[in-house]
């Protein structure tokens, strides 16, 4: 009984997460084919093709998509950082608020992503809010375009990832110990200085671990590129649905998710480290 | 103490958070769909929605997939986490650990182009998925739910006493009397946490379904965000207040599930 307890539940995982993974790393190393499924194992006949892994490295666009998905992640987990800071530690102290507030980071997490995405449609595009707002002030004439742009993308992103910062960063600070911060007080420190030098330097693993929670999602982001981000805002996720999609290259689209897997190894053992190293 | 900034930043954070949602949802009730242009109270934008047959059939479409796949999730993730929680070492758990929690730091193409691929294969070698619809879309939800219910439940466990299974086996009871009678109820708040969960996930999903639906499978999300990429509509504002009222109701509900663990 208790081995079929162990077995099922790992059979579904090994049939739903283990192999589709292997195929991942089958179709990277195949070839594209014109039929349906439009590609040829490495087993039939061609042997592996060592082509798709290759073209990532020399090919400048996928180059340039991996780089531009990496960066627009950390920009996008430094900026998340910047706010979940404050606001994570602020919540913690916030008495009886705490679970007020804690729920209002949460409720708008819960509306719907897209719904959220559209609410920023709604504001930034032409006839949008903020131009409204801009033309009645007579600060422009024409319409600025905001949307479709780099800023949208990551306001979109921030927007999207950030309950997922603050909530570390709030688990973190409601276990600090006020007696540090009293001593900085003590020794004649401002509270800027004292949350500054005492409060944050205590969140560190909490911080780092908020950093990679926005980071490692944010790197494959395919929806908030595509519906806030310029045209030339070629992330991995994007690329990735186009050569599978459009395109119709699976084995490129496989490797570039190989790709991917790899650039984030790294993150993701680190966040898994942080985590076990906390409560 | 705390100094100034940083619980204005907080306001700061959550004006951020939830002003284009209100935003939204106010213009939800107006006739009129231009901004700073109050047309007047109206329910013509619900009015559309309830016309729109497209939108509604994939609205109840997604609420059977997420129904399903949190249903077929709370079963399999609870045993997992239990397992990992209860089981002590045994062959194979740090695969069962690794595998368990592959699907919440996957990025999500990755996972909804692996799924595809493995949807794809079995149907090449077996003919079974013909096509891919809705049930390939729960299964893929399902695996996904399972991790983040597995996740809850081990920690739910670990965080528990062993002592009281112990203290039921001491007095007399099977494997299977102490589990169901001391386990589960321990497990009972994270197992409907967990089924929420997977069920928002589930309803929240854009990449998973795009990669595992055919299309017989249209999910609102997926139909919404087709919308979007045209541009807004005010019935996307009709849609946002009624799913934030169904948003603030679940989450009421699962506040109340955890209040009464505490």
């Amino acid at each position: 009984m208790r081995i079929a307890l162990r077995l099922l539940p790992g059979l579904w995982l090994a049939l739903l997460v283990a192999a589709p993974l292997i195929l991942v790393g089958v179709m990277a190393l195949s070839w594209q084919a014109v039929g349906i499924p439009p590609y040829e194992p490495p087993w039939r006949g061609q042997g592996i093709n060592p082509d798709n892994l290759r073209l990532l490295l020399e090919d400048p666009h996928y180059r340039a998509s991996l780089i531009q998905s990496l960066t627009t992640a950390a920009a996008t987990a430094a900026l998340c950082l910047l706010l979940a800071a404050p606001m994570g530690v602020a919540i913690a102290r916030a008495g009886r608020l705490r679970n007020a507030l804690l729920a209002a980071v949460l409720l708008p997490f819960w509306t719907g992503f897209l719904i959220r995405l559209g609410a920023w449609i709604g504001l930034l595009r032409d006839e949008g809010w903020i131009n409204a707002a801009l033309r009645a002030l007579g600060l422009t004439e024409a319409p600025i375009p905001l949307l479709y742009t780099q800023g949208a993308l990551l306001v979109g992103m921030v927007h999207a990832y950030l309950p997922f910062a603050v909530l570390p960063v709030f688990a973190a600070a409601t276990r600090l110990d006020p007696v540090l911060e009293q001593a900085a007080a003590d020794l004649g420190a401002t509270p800027g200085r004292a949350f500054l030098t005492v409060t944050l330097p205590q969140l560190f693993p909490a911080l780092a671990a908020a950093f990679l929670l926005v980071f490692i999602p944010a790197a494959g982001e395919y929806v908030i590129p595509e519906l806030l981000g310029p045209p030339e805002a070629t992330l991995v996720g994007r690329v990735v649905f186009q050569e599978f999609f459009q395109n119709r290259d699976w084995p490129v689209a496989a490797a570039l998710a190989v790709a991917l897997l790899a650039l984030l190894l790294g993150p993701i053992l680190l966040f898994q480290r942080l985590g076990r190293a906390g409560p | 103490m705390t100094p100034g900034w940083v619980r204005a930043a907080l306001w700061a954070g959550l004006a951020f958070l939830w002003l284009p949602v209100l935003l939204l949802v106010t213009y939800a009730f107006s006739a009129s769909p231009i901004p700073f242009r109050w047309g007047g109270f109206s329910l013509r934008w619900f009015a559309a929605l309830a016309a729109n047959d497209r939108l509604l059939e994939a609205a109840w479409l997604s609420l059977r997939i997420a129904a399903g796949a949190a249903t077929l999730a709370v079963p399999l993730g609870g045993a997992v986490g239990w397992v990992l929680a209860r089981h002590g070492p045994f062959a194979g758990r740090a695969v069962l650990g690794a595998l368990a929690g592959a699907p919440l730091v996957l990025p999500e193409v990755v996972t909804g182009l692996s799924l595809l691929l493995l949807f794809v294969a079995l149907e090449s070698a077996t003919g079974w998925p013909a096509g891919r619809g809705a049930g390939t879309v729960l299964l893929a939800h399902a695996t996904l739910g399972a991790a983040y219910v597995a996740v809850i439940v081990q920690s739910r466990l670990a965080a528990g006493e062993q002592e009281l299974e112990e203290a039921a086996w001491d007095l007399g009871a099977s494997p299977a009397a102490a589990f169901a009678t001391v386990t589960l109820p321990l497990m009972a708040p994270s197992l409907a946490a967990g089924w929420l969960l997977a069920f928002t996930l589930s309803l929240d999903d854009v990449v998973l379904a795009s990669f595992t639906s055919g299309p017989s499978g249209t999910t609102l999300p997926v139909a919404l965000f087709s919308m979007l990429r045209l541009g807004m509509t005010p019935e996307v504002n009709a849609l946002a207040a009624l799913l934030l009222a169904g948003a603030a109701a679940i989450l009421a509900l699962a506040g109340l599930l955890l209040r009464k663990r505490d």
